[in-house]
């Protein structure tokens, strides 16, 4: 992979990338009001990486996202979300009550959502990130 | 304070170990503490599990059904947890048999799993184990078939991780199979939403009964039947488990022998009983007409099939399809004494197949294969495990004081209260076939000294070790004493169906 790549494609990407990873935290944290969501924005904020992996190789994107780095993350999004209906559990609520996270019920679910949706976003993003990582170490070995 | 939240506690505590499990070696990948930690970390989150099941089972008998709201939002149109007899008795096998495995795993895992891979491997068993008791757990349509794919992807991976590379092939089989089962019975979920609007169960069964003319019920009934049939691995649908579990790492057989059939056996009764009914089920769409021959042909095919087998595991693994066919023919009996037979038996032979596949795990640890002729001469150099396989074979084929003997005698008196002579003639003649293919082992352990050139230390003992050996034996003491005093697996089964029929 260390081939480099057309000037085009490489400035084309640069362009698009950091538009492709504005537009995965807008469908991340807009996914309260609107159409969206952790799932969409985790898969759109891979998508952003993938296409820097493909212009710039695997070597150089994992300078930025180290493997053994993105594999923790793929448990910690998930940990967040249980952790969230711990923490109801212990404030007195059902589990993923999230009336309870917060002095009042409407912010309670504004967070209780917020940070659910967070923890979908890391580990979808995460294992997106890892699978291509494993099949393109698989295909260049 | 954690006392009310037993119910969801039951599937949260294996559902967050399961990623600090894949955390867990972050010093130094592959290293062996970190390995022994994740070991340590899911044999007691089993126990865990085990000690809730057990908490739910003295509340559920005390106080009846547990209700429990999840998100505090009230049940028809939140997700509600229901724990009742039928769920608490499958739970208790699910998590008793997962702390079994556990404690038996670390040595056989150490030896079949890639150093590098095991903490990855007890995190995928936690997440299958979370799945399993959510599956029993939930009272929500829809939430069963997300927990069914939970629990399904991760065994694909787990059975990828066995050592031989048909493993690989066999696993994607029951991906592609287990992928068509969940979507049919997704299809019907989705169908029986579109009639109803709604997804709780105890909803549904009571807005089913006015649906019966509509063309959508039956169709969705239809996609029940055969997706979860699929995931049972009833006779024609059967042909992703013997693979599955021959090639299977060992610990991971022993468990999904023991729990993922049984699970999909629940999710049958559930459905069909729980949601629909059993007057609509048996009366209006005649189940038992189509499950009968069914479960005939699975116990003589599969048990006849399963005589001609080399490889032990995949043996077994057969005999598991026969044995599924006496839990549904018990079903299709279409009576209160058939299902609570069958019930029992998906207790029973719980335990006799984890028993007999953790036996085979101790004869991989020792000799590397279940090969046939292996066994020539083990039942000298292993003589606890061919005791242990000698005493599980006999609850198999169901002689008297062993475990097997109570559920067939049952299953026997249900099919002669419907003067059902041809059920009855097939159960005693699997048992007749059963004792065809284990006595293939039996002689072959016994009766034939080990050539010398198979293997030069052919007159070692070379017993497997404590740690795998006691849990064994826990279940061989298991099939002796539910074989010989039944008010626990007779009397809940009893209550579980009492309280599903109408």
């Amino acid at each position: 992979m260390s081939k480099k790549r057309s000037l085009i494609l490489r400035e084309v990407c640069n362009l698009i990338v950091p538009a492709v990873l504005l537009y995965a935290f807008y469908v991340q944290f807009h996914g309260d009001y609107g159409p969206g969501g952790g799932f969409q924005a985790g898969v759109i904020f891979a998508a952003a990486v993938i296409l820097y992996a493909l212009v710039y190789g695997r070597e150089k994107t994992q300078q930025i996202f180290p493997a053994s780095v993105v594999r923790y993350f793929i448990s910690i999004g998930l940990l967040l979300y249980a952790s969230v209906g711990v923490a109801s559990l212990f404030m007195g609520g059902n589990y993923l009550d999230y009336n309870v996270l917060s002095h009042n019920p409407i912010h309670g679910q504004h967070l209780g959502i917020f940070l659910i949706e967070l923890g979908v976003g890391i580990t979808v993003a995460a294992v997106m990130i890892m699978i291509f990582y494993m099949l393109d170490e698989y295909a260049s070995r | 304070m954690l006392s009310q939240h037993l119910a969801v506690l039951q599937v949260v505590v294996p559902l967050i170990c399961a990623p600090l499990c894949a955390l867990l070696p972050l010093a130094k990948p592959g290293n062996k503490l970190g390995n022994n930690l994740a070991w340590l970390l899911a044999t007691l989150v089993s126990l865990t599990t085990f000690i809730i099941a057990l908490l739910l089972t003295k509340e559920v008998s005390l106080h009846g059904v547990i209700s429990y709201q999840l998100g505090g939002w009230a049940p028809p149109w939140g997700i509600e947890y229901r724990i009742d007899h039928l769920s608490v008795y499958v739970l208790l096998i699910v998590s008793a048999i997962a702390s079994i495995t556990m404690l038996a795993a670390r040595k056989s895992v150490e030896q079949e799993i890639a150093h590098e891979k095991i903490s990855l491997f007890y995190s995928a068993f936690l997440l299958c184990l979370t799945g399993l008791l959510g599956i029993v757990a939930t009272g929500d349509a829809f939430n069963i078939f997300v927990f069914l794919e939970i629990s399904s992807l991760s065994s694909y991976a787990l059975i990828a991780l066995g050592n031989n590379r048909k493993a690989l092939t066999a696993s994607y089989q029951y991906l592609i199979m287990g992928t068509i089962g969940a979507t049919f019975i997704l299809i019907g979920v989705g169908l029986l939403y579109m009639l109803t609007g709604t997804l709780n169960i105890v909803d549904l069964q009571a807005r089913v009964p006015e649906l019966l003319s509509s063309r959508t019920l039956h169709a969705a009934f239809a996609f029940f039947t055969v997706g979860i049939s699929l995931k049972l691995a009833l006779l024609p649908l059967h042909l992703w488990l013997p693979n599955a579990y021959a090639y299977a790492p060992s610990m991971i057989t022993v468990f999904l022998s023991a729990t993922a059939t049984k699970v999909s056996l629940y999710v049958l009764f559930r459905f069909f009983f729980g949601l629909f009914s059993n007057e609509i089920t048996f009366e209006e769409f005649q189940l038992d007409k189509i499950l009968l021959p069914l479960s005939i042909l699975a116990i003589l095919i599969a048990s006849s099939v399963a005589i001609f087998q080399d490889n032990i595991k995949r043996m077994l693994a057969y005999s598991s399809v026969a044995q599924i066919g006496y839990m549904t023919l018990g079903i299709s009996l279409a009576t209160k004494s058939g299902s609570i037979a069958g019930m029992l038996h998906l207790f029973n032979h719980a335990l006799i197949k984890g028993g007999l596949f953790l036996a085979m795990a101790c004869i991989v640890l020792r000799t590397g294969s279940v090969q046939l002729k292996n066994f020539a001469g083990l039942g000298k150099r292993m003589p606890w495990t061919m005791a242990a396989i000698l005493l599980l074979g006999l609850g198999l084929i169901g002689v008297p004081s062993t475990a097997g003997f109570i559920s067939k005698w049952y299953l026997l008196i249900a099919a002669l209260e419907q003067n059902n002579w041809l059920a009855a003639a097939v159960i005693v003649g699997g048992s007749l076939l059963a004792i065809i293919y284990i006595w293939k082992i039996v002689e072959y352990a016994y009766l034939k000294s080990p050539t010398r050139q198979s293997d030069k230390y052919f007159n070692e003992r070379i017993e497997a070790p404590l740690q795998m050996l006691i849990p064994l034996w826990l279940l061989v003491a298991a099939n002796f004493y539910f074989g010989l005093k039944t008010s626990f697996s007779y009397g809940f089964a009893e209550t579980a169906i009492n309280n599903l029929f109408l």
